[in-house]
């Protein structure tokens, strides 16, 4: 079984995943980023990830099947090369983004029949699903590549965006690095930044973000100024 | 008289590379720190008490009387948990905070640490954030390299380890408890309270967890005082908030306003309604807080204002919608965001947010009844109180809210033609 396991998953993600468990003070708290970590690997969570996480951690393979099945980030199935996530809560959708989400899944189809949910396109290019509220609802409607967000979408920017990655681009995010694949996103998920510092770069934030700052600038408004303030006593100890 | 922005938390962001140690510490950062090192731990926590700030994970419990509750003496470890898992439907804040000023959140999580004896820390992030994630784990790094983290922090004898965790899309494990479940490795289901975290946190241990913004408010605290923080907002709500405007308005975006500003005064910053459509509905705090209408444009949105109103101020997420949206679709929307989210623990929420989609579904689809709506209130009825976490809650927010301003739309929906194409209603709503 080991010599199994050893073949798909090599020393470096056996090294990897002992960093994890270093990192917490228990090692069941390691599960989370480990499962992020064997995505990174075959690009979804299979029988095998599972039982190497329940190897690493000393847990049995249900307790690891039972956590990877609650959380929408773990994929059940191998995911394409990029995974294009559209926010279709109440307010992007009412924005386009329920519209964008229809536009993707009917190009990405094939033989007539649209894309389904967490389906991947036929060239393996691109794996589509609807997401939730991504908290970036003054950006909307906006969608993420491997949660890296592009902002202010409609179904025209969509369709190039997806037309690109499957043509082999990889175009800027509006927020966030340069765009790898999916495999690369969940090892930084993991927690592994190494040989990727330059992609903490790139603007401090959206002109959106910003717009009370601006607002505040315009109109000379600021907080009230900061006195060096005092520190309460020492509260008196209950007897 | 008027209020006006208040930019402390958002001050750093116009900065170049707003998000490096360089230009944190070029702008008073880690002074905090410095001062608070300098002070006793109970000191800290009678400061933040003093200042009055309040949660602003959307329940609004006073913070310092959180810490307090922390047994000092137990000979346990104690950990301080950060809530970064921003998740309720039109929150927006705390990514773009820690996106442009990650260093602020750090500084306030090892003066927190310091306060309430706590020697590790876990910031649980929502996977699907991973600039957010990157920028974050690169503070850190950088905070290590300064002697800020580790061990015997600027020669303190105080030793804190910080973790940034990556959570993995779950709306439920921005619940407290279920949170400190998904962070000891486990499907994130909420539990049962009493004991609560103070006692009986991450691993069994007295846990503190705090929001995002609640804990980037206490180096400010610490360098201001109390009277400084309690010169903005109200009262009973006292400090600056970073309200999140998204939706039909002209100018969405984050503005930092003392509590207590009115959408009113908001919107005018915000360049008033898009294409000059009139507002029709809108949240003042996410999805689960109960939907206000243009009756309500004066409502001070703080804590008590918001709730006198008869809603809440969670989240201060709010979400306009003008005149176009179909409150009906908007509530079933929500409603089937609930469906999924809901991690299925306990029955009436488990079953209840599955039948009021299929309800609200096909009304939406012109094929109800006016019985629905009836239905739709006792199922309610059902959920709310009788759950086991407030996600449950949360959910019949934008139902009840709804049907109370809104009754008419769900009435002529059910008279609608059944003909009338779910599709061609999608079509309407999204235009
Ligand atoms: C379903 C649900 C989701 C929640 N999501 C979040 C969240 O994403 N972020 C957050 O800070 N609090 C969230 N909360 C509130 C937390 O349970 C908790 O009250 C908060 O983290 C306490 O921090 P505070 O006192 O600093 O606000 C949520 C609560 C519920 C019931
Ligand atoms: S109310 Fe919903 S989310 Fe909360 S415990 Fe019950 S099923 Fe789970
Ligand atoms: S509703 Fe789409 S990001 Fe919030």
């Amino acid at each position: 079984m080991t010599e199994m396991l050893n073949d798909v998953f090599g020393q470096d993600t056996r090294t990897k995943a002992q960093q994890l468990i270093a990192r917490y003070p228990q090692s069941r708290s390691a599960l989370l980023p480990m499962l992020h970590l064997v995505q990174s690997v075959e690009g979804f969570v299979s029988q095998d990830g599972i039982r190497f996480c329940a190897e690493q951690l000393e847990l049995t393979t249900a307790e690891v099947s039972a956590v990877a099945t609650f959380y929408t980030m773990y994929k059940r199935k191998p995911c394409g090369e990029h995974l294009v996530s559209v926010c279709t809560n109440t307010l992007c959708a009412a924005l386009g983004g329920d519209a964008i989400y229809a536009r993707l899944k009917e190009e990405l189809g094939s033989d007539g029949k649209p894309l389904g949910h967490e389906q991947t396109s036929e060239d393996g290019k691109v794996t589509l699903e609807h997401a939730e509220c991504l908290a970036a609802c003054d950006l909307g409607p906006v969608l993420q590549v491997n949660y890296e967000y592009f902002d202010n979408q409609d179904p025209d920017t969509a369709s190039d965006l997806v037309a690109k990655l499957r043509a082999g681009e990889r175009p800027a995010p509006t927020r966030g690095a340069p765009l790898t694949d999916f495999k690369q996103a969940e090892l930084q998920l993991a927690g592994f930044f190494e040989g990727r510092d330059l992609d903490v770069a790139g603007p401090s934030a959206a002109k959106e973000t910003l717009r009370g700052n601006t607002v505040a600038q315009d109109r000379g408004w600021s907080a009230p100024v900061m006195p060096d303030g005092v520190l309460p006593p020492v509260p008196e100890k209950k007897k | 008289m008027s209020n006006e922005l208040v930019p402390v938390l958002t001050k750093r962001w116009l900065s170049p590379n707003s998000w490096t140690m360089d230009t944190y510490e070029q702008l008073e950062g880690y002074q905090g720190l410095r001062k608070a090192l300098g002070a006793q731990p109970d000191q800290l926590i009678e400061l933040v008490k003093a200042s009055g700030l309040r949660g602003r994970g959307g329940a609004g419990f006073p913070t310092g009387l959180k810490w307090s509750f922390i047994p000092q003496g137990d000979g346990k470890p104690h950990y301080l948990v950060i809530n970064a898992d921003e998740g309720e439907p039109g929150t927006c804040k705390d990514i773009p905070l820690m996106m442009a000023d990650p260093h602020s959140l750090i500084e306030g999580c090892i003066i927190t640490s310091y306060a309430i004896r706590a020697n590790f820390c876990a910031i649980y992030v929502r996977g699907e954030v991973l600039h957010c994630i990157r920028r974050l784990n690169a503070a850190v790094q950088e905070a290590y390299a300064k002697g800020y983290l580790g061990k015997n922090i600027l020669g303190s004898g105080f030793d804190l380890d910080i973790v940034v965790h990556a959570g993995a899309g779950a709306y439920i494990c921005g619940e407290e408890t279920a949170l400190l479940d998904s962070l000891e490795g486990r499907r994130g289901q909420p539990r049962l309270k009493p004991p609560f975290p103070a006692t009986s946190g991450l691993y069994a241990s007295p846990t503190v967890v705090n929001n995002v913004e609640t804990i980037t408010s206490v180096p400010y605290i610490v360098l201001g005082g109390s009277d400084w923080f309690r010169a903005m907002g109200t009262e009973k709500s006292p400090g600056p908030k970073i309200y999140s405007i998204s939706g039909h308005v002209e100018k969405p975006g984050q503005y930092e306003a003392p509590l207590g500003i009115t959408l009113r005064e908001l919107l005018e910053m915000a360049g008033g309604m898009k294409d000059g459509i009139p507002l029709k509905f809108w949240t003042p705090g996410g999805s689960s807080t109960p939907l206000f209408t243009a009756e309500h444009l004066d409502v001070p949105l703080d804590f008590e204002g918001a709730a006198a109103a008869g809603s809440m101020l969670g989240t201060t997420a709010v979400q306009v919608f003008n005149e176009t949206v179909s409150v009906p679709w908007a509530v079933m929307k929500w409603t089937e965001f609930y469906k999924h989210e809901s991690c299925g623990k306990c029955t009436p929420c488990r079953e209840g947010t599955y039948w009021l989609t299929q309800i609200l579904q096909r009304m939406c689809k012109g094929e109800g009844t006016a019985a629905d709506i009836e239905n739709l209130l006792d199922i309610c009825d059902n959920i709310l109180g009788r759950s086991f976490c407030a996600l449950g809650d949360g959910a019949v927010s934008p139902i009840t809210s709804g049907i109370k301003y809104f009754r008419h739309e769900f009435l002529a929906l059910c008279e609608k033609n059944a003909e009338d194409s779910y599709e061609a209603f999608l079509a309407g709503a999204s235009a």
